[in-house]
């Protein structure tokens, strides 16, 4: 029995680290760890879930357990499989033996798209929501700057781990190539290129995160994703100004 | 000039999805999202409602909109919020509300600064009172 409870915790774990790591809302971990439990016949259990720390406890038994997150980033594609898992666990499609092999799998398999369609796609954004605010003149200046700015962003966020640091450097090479062209004569408004071209780092998951968890009652996390928020978007807002009060 | 902004805010969106790693089948439905915030968004502010109770009325659209998909496709609805709130953040004003402050201008920055404060606050209730809607709705079997 304490192994198959152990065993129970540990997908429970797993699937919230998972869920956590890739940018799911805590409300959404706490909840799916809860059910995961349940379809494995513990139906009271505890979880507590922060931005960087799950502690999840299986009542009437000895073992509670704490894991740290260090890591976050945003792969919404891996929070869908996770949840997916969960369900079919929940209709009682998957043993406990197929659970864990196929979360463990997700763990290893890297998700996503490469860094290349990843910049790709910040550069034709950047463009488009350039072009959308500003018209068809921004197109290739703010393809040019939102590629480079969201690419700095990956590779200094590699090798610094500063997020913040990251960045503030990613909007203030945005900024800086912005003006250049601009003195070089190509694109129409500063403004609107500039926009464009840091829209792709605008924390959109850490807001949507932060209404939906302090929705689900989950202050402390609800509070530290606003944080989270606030802080890039200032790093974001200080590159600008950086580049500005230079010129 | 209406069918090129709606195109370009789908693929900017749909491209932001990218961006968030959505997985790929699920793309085109945040495109749509993104597309229907944007349209929602310009077409208040055409017919002249405050930008700030545009941004509120998209917002609230995006997001009811992507509670209706997350129920649809069974995925979660931050895949869709995500992207679909992104083209509605105030940008703009922010970047003239930094500009002020760096010229030293803070009395030109202030009511810029109060109104970045007011439209994304304005985000951020669009959002709940849609969630409200959402859990009404789900109560009922």
């Amino acid at each position: 029995m304490t192994e198959r409870i152990d065993e129970v915790m540990e997908i429970c774990l797993l699937a919230g680290k998972l869920m956590l790591e890739s940018g799911g809302e805590t409300y959404r971990v706490e909840d799916t760890m809860t059910r995961i439990a349940a379809s494995f016949g513990m139906p009271r259990s505890h979880g507590y879930v922060t931005p960087t720390a799950i502690i999840f406890s299986i009542e009437g038994t000895d073992s509670t357990r704490l894991i740290r997150i260090s890591e976050r980033s945003t792969d919404l594609a891996k929070v869908a499989v996770v949840n997916d898992i969960s369900r079919r666990i929940s209709r009682g499609e998957l043993t406990l033996e197929k659970a864990r092999k196929e979360l463990e799998d997700i763990g290893r398999a890297p998700m996503g798209y490469p860094l290349w369609q990843q910049t790709a796609a910040a550069a034709l954004a950047s463009a488009c929501f350039a072009s959308l605010i500003g018209g068809m003149v921004h197109f290739f200046p703010s393809l040019f700057s939102g590629g480079v700015a969201f690419w700095c962003f990956e590779m200094v966020h590699r090798f610094v781990k500063i997020r913040f640091f990251a960045e503030f450097f990613a909007s203030f090479v945005a900024g800086g190539l912005v003006l250049l062209m601009v003195q070089a004569g190509f694109g129409g408004d500063v403004g609107n290129m500039i926009i464009g071209s840091v829209l792709p780092l605008v924390p959109g998951l850490a807001i949507t995160n932060a209404v939906r968890d302090l929705m689900a009652g989950h202050l402390i996390a609800g509070l530290s994703r606003g944080a989270e928020a606030f802080l890039t978007a200032f790093a974001i807002g200080t590159g600008i100004a950086f580049v500005l009060s230079i010129r | 000039m209406i069918v090129m902004q709606l195109l370009l805010s789908f693929v900017a969106s749909t491209l932001f999805g990218m961006i968030f790693n959505v997985p790929p089948r699920l793309l085109p439905h945040s495109g749509f999202v993104g597309m229907s915030g944007w349209a929602a968004y310009t077409f208040a502010v055409r017919s002249s409602v405050d930008s700030v109770i545009a941004t509120f009325m998209a917002a609230f659209f995006v997001a009811f909109l992507s509670n209706a998909f997350a129920r649809r496709y069974r995925a979660p609805a931050t895949i869709f919020i995500v992207p679909g709130i992104l083209p509605l953040v105030p940008g703009g004003t922010a970047f003239e509300a930094m500009r002020h402050v760096v010229m030293n201008d803070y009395n030109a920055a202030i009511p810029l600064a109060a109104k970045v404060f007011m439209i994304s606050g304005a985000i951020a209730m669009g959002l709940i009172f849609s969630e409200v809607v959402n859990q009404l709705v789900k109560r009922r079997p």
